[in-house]
């Protein structure tokens, strides 16, 4: 099903398992710990049952519940693959205005795992894909750091207390 | 991976120049990248493969088409990871001051 020419596409090594990043990506207890955008400074999960046609939502951690991006999932292979549409919240009901978001996980050597971040259909948005295009870095390095040694990068971390 | 890898492939204007061009039009064929480089497609193809070795650039197959797209996570762990300890905020006033004193704006980009 896949024909569309992907907008960004980022790539990390971590060393960890596919199994350990799967939850990592899934788990809102954990994505707290490591989704932090230091523009906003507060972290953000990701909430859903992640099974394919279920709604999720890209909620604000620190106690607000904000909703800032909204979607539904398309597919979920764990712990390989898994993809989401993305979208305003107002814009959730016109899936002509949604973007999408792929999670490819593979095992690359033995201690380490490719993940690939793909975001497709953002062009027809440019304020919403100038949004995105810096935030993505952000949240993979503070992904595999925090796989990696247990905590968020140290400023980002600080922007999350402050 | 390795941020050796990374400084090294950044080291080429050459292969600087790779990157500008996927920062400007990102998912860029062979052929088309070819287009704007003075150099042999083989020499274009080895700059690609040291940067996909450092990991500045991924690659996507679209059916038969292999296309090469920027990936910043590399570029962002060095910024965080080694540049921002060396005291960004003052650097930027320096580079401010100097930028003004030259009369140009080059190389002032906001990341």
């Amino acid at each position: 099903m896949e024909t569309k020419k992907p907008d960004f596409v980022y790539v990390t090594y971590i060393a960890t398992t596919p199994e350990k990043l799967w939850q990592a990506i899934m788990d809102v207890d954990l994505m707290a710990q490591w989704w932090v955008d230091p523009k906003a400074g507060c972290s953000r999960v990701n909430v859903s049952d992640w099974k394919p046609g279920s709604p999720w939502e890209h909620r604000r951690a620190d106690g607000s519940n904000i909703v800032d991006i909204a979607g539904k999932v398309i597919e979920a292979e764990a712990p390989k693959r898994l993809v989401y549409s993305w979208a305003r919240p107002g814009e959730v009901a016109d899936e002509s205005k949604h973007s999408r978001v792929t999670f490819d996980i593979v095992q690359y050597t033995d201690s380490l795992v490719k993940l690939t971040v793909a975001h497709d259909d953002l062009a027809k948005d440019p304020s919403m894909l100038n949004g995105v295009s810096g935030g993505w870095p952000t949240v993979l390095s503070n992904l595999k750091t925090f796989l990696e040694t247990g905590h968020a990068l140290p400023q980002t971390a600080a922007a999350a207390h402050a | 991976m390795d941020i050796d890898k990374v400084f090294k492939a950044l080291a080429d204007p050459g292969r600087r120049r790779l990157l500008d061009q996927l920062h400007a039009d990102n998912g860029q064929t062979l052929t088309a990248l070819c287009e704007h480089m003075d150099m042999t497609r083989q020499a274009v193809t080895q700059h690609l493969q040291q940067l996909e070795a450092a990991n500045l650039v991924a690659v996507m197959w679209q059916g038969r088409e292999k296309l090469h797209y920027l990936n910043p996570v590399p570029l962002f762990e060095i910024q965080e990871l080694w540049i921002k300890k060396f005291e960004r905020n003052r650097l930027g006033v320096l580079l401010a001051l100097k930028t003004k004193l030259e009369g140009q704006d080059h190389g002032n980009e906001e990341t």
